[in-house]
């Protein structure tokens, strides 16, 4: 299959071409909304405590209106996750007995100590705000951080595993066992990737944010509590967006470099082994030429980036036999370009916020909140291409090293299969995020609604209630 | 191996307490339609069970984790094997979750009684599908010497020795569960609702009772026939006995509670039968985790498919506290959310 595809036959697609595209298509999809909700439970926390501190009630109904959004999204992203835990069973079954033994652990960890407590307190949170004091709501807030982000590193970890596994044994029947439990789990190449992560959800949900409040501002509607989100937006997005260059997205390269070195070459687009390696910006790829077309790149900066210095000597694409490189160099190329390119632009962005947050002027300047009011899909991709250039980056390998991807499937499960459930989930996903996109949509025309005139239940009433509503009951 | 014959007890404990969970709120879904006629009424269906439903079905998912972990194998043949029915269940869970979540974000009444109509059939179909997939695991797949197998979604409906994933006897099984579990949240809405909706789940209780009866007596004797080594091993091992004794207990505090009004003692009764059946299924087909209808050589058993005990007893140090902590935040969640769902609802529409 891999050299049918680096022959350059395409069209054809079989079963391992299926179950990628299907792990993919449903990974991408499910991602959507876990990297909203980890990032809106640090801003809600964020919001609480600062509706503790100040004791201004706004900012509680700030986090009630980004809970409801964050119960649409957390919804959605239960009922997409249970196919991804599924899959690697049915789709992936030698994989799971090839190395069940050791990601078994983590992935039973998850359930075990991140999701019981993740929707538990999703139910308190969202629907015991009366029943419950202020400071314990805000307790439930932090659970429900706390669990979402315990959730995200069980996760990665197992990742990381394939990435780059350590803590493993090989048994007498060539299965992996753990051989270090506490080396699996606390896997360098997992802090990192971790960091990176979970910085981007908040970038993600501060330019959500950002793009509510935005929005609020020039349509003069529910400003005070636009100017809320457009603050902490602002601040919180300029922040993460400089931790994810550094130190996350920095530390993360270097690793690459040195346990993925054929994945640097396909992301740099380095297709030649060279010393003072330089760092293409922008530019196309041709493979079968081996050159970058149309390049802005600055010299030597790769070599120092991979090895802190500029004459250091950066292995090429063409270092590597072809069964060992990513089998799709240009998507992996385009996927990581695309993300930094993005990375870079959300630092000039919220920077120049920032600054007109000080001069006072950016909640008038009808340009910038324009730019904030159509920039909140822009994080999403960033963090899309990100998987992408990691895990298509890890091509051919599955369990980098170890495991083929080719040698991961279910045996006794065709292509054909594969395919009809492919477009099955196509279809109902495609429902699910129309219908999902007027329901956030209809939150946000509500906007933010005051304590008094919330039911305690969201099952109890047609919430949350639209401004005609509330208005006829006599407030 | 004693480690291996412990995991195999707990996850078929977690297995058992997922569908004695999650099933009352299959069954709220299966006979919602019945039992609430009214928007008010539907409302306090979803009410009573939309803060624990999620966490109901994370039994599931810490299940399979924890299936991966100590019987990859298993986990690996069963799932590619009955790739198929997984799927659906996979699309019905789906659907079923957003029909919970979504339905209430908008007051159009064709809104509502679409979801309504979603939530009622994916419960449905999914309780068939968790029976028809308890059947399957009774009766065996065809599992051959490469430790997988190819389970189509039928073949001539008759359990041979290429059975499908729907025979006679696994679709049996299904419709039993489909009325077990609307029973079961027959009782859960008697305990939490009140007025109309509790009336009307009493009445349906009844004649559920007498269904679940007549299917569980059907179904015992087909278990007889499709796999009488179940039996035998139950009664070769004493120890088991307590299980069926839970079952039987259960199938006396059903009617007992109801007729003294006692509705916690009927919903422990049935959440009893559940228990007790689940469990001695799984103590009479030990050691065996899926059996083969090629030849029992191809059993995948505790000591074929576990991993080393060296690594299983690892798996000690992290489930035992996860499994404590997980107990009390179900403590914490359901005391939170004590007491009938009634004055929730009305709590806004009073004012």
């Amino acid at each position: 299959m891999y050299q049918r595809r680096v022959e350059g036959k395409l069209g054809i697609m079989n079963a391992i071409d299926w179950n990628r595209f299907q792990f993919g298509f449903t990974i991408v999809f499910h991602y959507l909304f876990p990297q909203l909700t980890m990032g809106l439970a640090f801003i809600i926390v964020v919001l609480k405590i600062l509706a503790l501190r100040t004791k201004d009630s706004r900012y509680n109904d700030a986090a009630r209106f980004w809970g409801r959004i964050f119960g649409i999204n957390f919804a959605v992203g239960v009922v997409t996750g249970i196919p991804m835990e599924f899959q690697f069973g049915t789709n992936w079954a030698r994989f799971s007995s090839f190395s069940g033994g050791v990601i078994g652990t983590t992935l039973a960890m998850e359930g075990m100590f991140a999701f019981f407590a993740e929707s538990a307190f999703f139910g308190i949170f969202l629907y015991g705000e009366k029943r419950l004091s202020q400071k314990l709501h805000l307790v439930s807030a932090v659970m429900l951080l706390l669990s979402s982000w315990l959730s995200g590193y069980f996760i990665i970890a197992t990742d990381a595993f394939m990435q780059h596994p350590v803590g493993y044994t090989v048994g007498k029947d060539g299965l992996l066992y753990l051989q270090s439990f506490w080396t699996f789990v606390l896997n360098p190449w997992a802090f990192w990737q971790y960091a990176h992560n979970m910085t981007a959800t908040v970038v993600t949900s501060s330019f959500v944010v950002m793009a509510v409040g935005a929005f609020y501002l020039l349509d003069k509607k529910h400003v005070e509590y636009a100017r809320i989100f457009m603050k902490v937006g602002v601040v919180l997005g300029l922040i993460f967006s400089l931790i994810q260059v550094f130190p996350t997205g920095y530390v993360q390269a270097k690793m690459v470099a040195v346990y993925q070195p054929a994945a640097l070459a396909a992301l740099e687009g380095q297709f030649h082994t060279s010393s003072n390696a330089d760092m293409t910006l922008m530019g196309q790829p041709d493979v079968s030429n081996g050159t970058v077309e149309n390049p802005i790149s600055l010299p030597g900066a790769l070599s120092f980036l991979a090895y802190g210095s500029t004459g250091a000597n950066v292995k090429g694409l063409d270092a590597f036999p072809k069964d060992q490189q990513p089998d799709n160099v240009d998507m992996v190329y385009y996927a990581y370009h695309i993300m930094v390119d993005l990375g870079i632009i959300f630092i000039l962005l919220t920077l120049a916020g920032v600054l007109m947050l000080k001069s006072g002027k950016l909640f008038s300047s009808k340009i910038m909140l324009s730019a904030f009011m159509l920039a909140f899909p822009f994080p999403y991709i960033a963090t899309i291409m990100g998987w992408m250039s990691a895990e298509m980056g890890r091509q051919p390998w599955l369990v980098y090293g170890l495991l083929r991807t080719v040698n991961g499937t279910s045996p006794t499960v065709s292509g054909g299969y594969v395919a009809f459930t492919t477009l099955g989930f196509m279809g109902l996903y495609m429902v699910i995020g129309l219908i999902f996109l007027y329901l956030v949509m209809r939150e946000v025309g509500v906007g933010p609604v005051p304590l008094e005139n919330v039911s305690t239940s969201l099952y109890g009433d047609g919430s949350p209630l639209t401004p005609d509503d509330t208005s006829s009951e006599g407030k | 191996m004693i480690e291996a014959k412990l995991w195999f007890a707990l996850i078929a404990i977690m297995l058992a307490v997922y569908v004695a969970l999650d099933g009352f709120d299959f069954g709220a879904g299966i006979l919602h339609l019945f039992v609430a006629k009214t928007d008010e009424e539907r409302r306090s269906v979803l009410t009573a069970i939309g803060p624990v439903w999620v966490v109901n079905e994370v039994w599931l998912l810490a299940g399979g984790g924890t299936m991966v972990f100590a019987f990859p194998r298993v986990f690996a043949s069963g799932f590619s094997g009955f790739y198929m029915p997984l799927m659906l269940a996979l699309w019905l869970l789906i659907l079923r979750g957003i029909s919970i979540e979504f339905r209430s974000h908008e007051a159009h009444p064709l809104w509502r009684s679409i979801w309504d109509s979603v939530f009622f059939l994916s419960s449905s179909l999914m309780a068939v599908i968790l029976g028809a997939a308890l059947g399957n695991v009774i009766r065996g797949v065809p599992i051959d010497s490469s430790g997988y197998f190819s389970g189509p979604m039928f073949t001539n409906f008759l359990p041979g020795r290429h059975p499908g994933a729907l025979d006679w006897y696994t679709v049996m099984v299904g419709l039993f569960a489909l009325a077990a579990l609307a029973l079961h949240g027959a009782f859960y809405l008697i305990l939490k609702t009140e007025g109309a909706v509790q009336q009307r789940s009493r009445s349906i209780a009844t004649k559920l009772g007498w269904v679940v009866l007549l299917l569980g007596i059907l179904v015992t004797i087909a278990t007889n026939y499709v796999k009488p080594a179940l039996y035998t091993n139950l009664i070769d091992r004493p120890w088991t006995w307590i299980l069926v004794l839970i079952m039987a207990a259960g199938m006396f505090m059903m009617p007992a509670g109801y007729r003294i009004k006692n509705d916690l003692l009927s919903f422990l009764g049935s959440t009893s039968l559940l228990v007790g059946m689940l469990g001695a299924t799984a103590a009479g087909l030990f050691p065996v985790l899926l059996n083969s209808t090629i030849s029992p050589d191809y059993n995948l058993t505790v000591t074929n498919a576990a991993i080393g005990a060296r690594y299983l007893t690892v798996g000690f140090i992290w489930w035992i506290p996860g499994a404590v902590i997980a107990g009390f935040y179900f403590f914490y969640l359901f005391r939170v959310f004590r007491g009938k769902v009634s004055s929730d609802v009305k709590s806004l529409t009073s004012t």
